[in-house]
């Protein structure tokens, strides 16, 4: 078994104005935990795109991808059809803790940073823990559904939009005030400035999956170091998921 | 089918193949090992070392090109005497060939100091003397684009050391066989070329470049012929085994750059878009060599 392996694109279509999901089927065994990532090879580009996973499944073979079309690689991949082989490296990072994180750990998620928390989410509900999802987006028109795919397995979900087009007016934090909402662990992925606020503003245990441009996605290079608390650490092979005490935030 | 002879031999240090990761795409290996067996490639050279641990350039350094990347890490390294702790002794459990110990600084007390440890270690074969590194201001490539800098450094550091010196050339600049020379009259034993070339990209959405340090060092299948023509021009000139690099990313591409001059071939950024790269490139030599009638790699060193 290797992490390099050629998949096939059983869909691949647009979810919003910018996000879109795709489906791929072939060997998911390097995959171990939620939260973990795929570097995908696209044709013409040189480099790989680091992909979060957003859920996979062992006995069907499947990975599912969400991402937004931000530049020329994602475009190239937006363009790809049914049925066309992909070259991934899977089960790339360290992924999330879903062992001793408490009993009701929030899920908290801005924008395309919703992805990894869906199987996140199915794995905590099968440990026997009662996640609550709350997903942050600018506007109405950037939800791509992903509270409904929550809700179907079991994880209540909650939106906050920054415009107040939908759900909660404001982030992710104003939900947890309105709502009253206590959790005993947050689990976090989103841009830089909310994981910022969340490992500043919540007062309970938690981790952040953060994102960079990488080179290899397998610790290789070292283009996405990052300095921590416990020394210099790779966000591509250390991370993405780091404890919220780990980080600094300058 | 027959054995196909794949040794070659640098200043008297024999490698079972030609093949070599290069400097800062393997880190120490160990990571690697999670992949493939790295015990069948001829060597391995090492991140590049300095006195005292780097973080390197701030985020991103990293940037896509066509046919290649740049990169603008800046040395990050946790610092000789860290790399000797900790570093080589995980490294050995995974790897017994010979090593390359790419060693690079700001000072040419800098690459004395830490020449003079590496030497010790006994599994160090080759120190690579890093005078290329675009990423670094005030060192690196700052001496290995001026003759007698490079003159300089070589010499204080054969003083100190036993192992064979082979120098990191950098291809920006007007003359690469003056500056060849000019370490091989210093005391060079060989010279690997060439390190990256000086790159840059704009994003312009955005109006900025995209590494966050400007500039940074552009590699991959792009810069191939650049680096063929470089090693050709120096094989022919300076009298010292050479180590080719840059941009490649097939058996072919080994052979090509053999036929150009080099006694062995280092391989940087395919590792990082196939993390497989060496080791595909190491099984698949004996076929291309029998498809082109080589018996001995060592008998088309240089040929063109």
């Amino acid at each position: 078994m290797g992490i390099r392996n050629i998949y096939k694109i059983v869909s691949n279509r647009e979810l919003t104005r910018k996000t879109w999901v795709m489906i791929l089927r072939g060997d998911t065994q390097a995959i171990t935990t939620p939260g973990q990532f795929v570097n995908v090879a696209i044709p013409g580009k040189y480099l790989r795109r680091p992909i979060s996973i957003c859920d996979y499944s062992h006995e069907r073979g499947e990975i599912t991808l969400l991402y937004d079309v931000v530049g020329e690689g994602t475009l190239a991949m937006s363009r790809m059809k049914e049925g066309d082989e992909v070259d991934l490296l899977s089960g790339l990072g360290n992924g999330f803790s879903t062992t001793s994180v408490g009993t009701r750990p929030l899920l908290l998620g801005g924008g395309i940073g919703c992805a990894p928390l869906l199987n996140l989410g199915r794995a905590l509900v099968r440990s026997g823990k009662s996640p609550i999802a709350i997903l942050g987006y600018n506007t109405a028109a950037d939800s791509f559904g992903m509270d409904r795919w929550f809700e179907e397995i079991g994880v209540e979900a909650f939106i906050a939009t920054v415009d107040g087009s939908l759900g909660t007016k404001g982030f992710v934090t104003d939900v947890i005030r309105r709502f009253g909402i206590e959790g005993d662990y947050f689990h976090a992925c989103g841009p830089m400035p909310m994981l910022r606020a969340l490992c500043n503003g919540l007062d309970i245990p938690g981790e952040v999956s953060i994102e960079s441009r990488m080179g290899c996605g397998f610790g290789a290079c070292v283009c996405c170091s990052v300095e921590t608390k416990d020394g210099v650490k790779r966000i591509c092979k250390d991370g993405p998921v780091f404890r919220k005490e780990e980080l600094i935030w300058k | 089918m027959e054995m196909k002879d794949m040794k070659v031999t640098l200043s008297g240090v024999t490698l079972q193949n030609p093949v070599i990761p290069a400097s800062g795409c393997f880190g120490f290996g160990y990571g690697m090992a999670e992949f493939y067996d790295i015990n069948i490639l001829g060597s391995i050279s090492f991140k590049g070392t300095t006195r005292e641990a780097r973080f390197g350039n701030p985020l991103p350094r990293v940037a896509e090109c066509p046919s290649g990347m740049i990169n603008s890490v800046g040395l990050q390294n946790p610092g000789i005497d860290e790399v000797i702790a900790v570093e080589l002794p995980k490294m050995r459990k995974s790897f017994r060939q010979p090593i390359i110990a790419n060693i690079s600084g700001f000072s040419i007390d800098e690459y004395v100091e830490c020449c003079e440890k590496i030497d010790r270690e006994e599994q160090v074969a080759i120190i690579e003397l890093n005078v290329s590194c675009p990423n670094v201001h005030g060192g690196g490539m700052a001496f290995g684009t001026c003759a007698s800098s490079v003159s300089d450094v070589v010499k204080e550091v054969k003083k100190v050391i036993t192992k064979p010196l082979y120098v990191k050339l950098s291809p920006n600049v007007t003359d690469i066989v003056a500056i060849g020379s000019a370490a091989v009259e210093a005391g060079a034993d060989g010279l690997c070329l060439i390190n990256t070339l000086l790159g840059m990209r704009i994003d312009i959405r955005n109006r900025r470049p995209v590494v966050a340090n400007r500039m940074g060092g552009f590699s991959g299948p792009a810069v191939f012929p650049v680096a063929v023509r470089m090693v050709n021009q120096v094989a022919h000139s300076c009298g010292v085994p050479v180590i080719g690099c840059g941009g490649v990313s097939s058996a072919e591409d080994v052979i090509e750059m053999m036929m150009a001059g080099a006694t062995a071939v280092q391989v940087g950024a395919a590792n990082l878009v196939n993390p497989y790269a060496c080791k595909e490139i190491v099984e698949s030599l004996p076929e291309v060599m029998r498809r082109l009638g080589i018996d001995s790699l060592s008998e088309i060193i240089g040929i063109v």
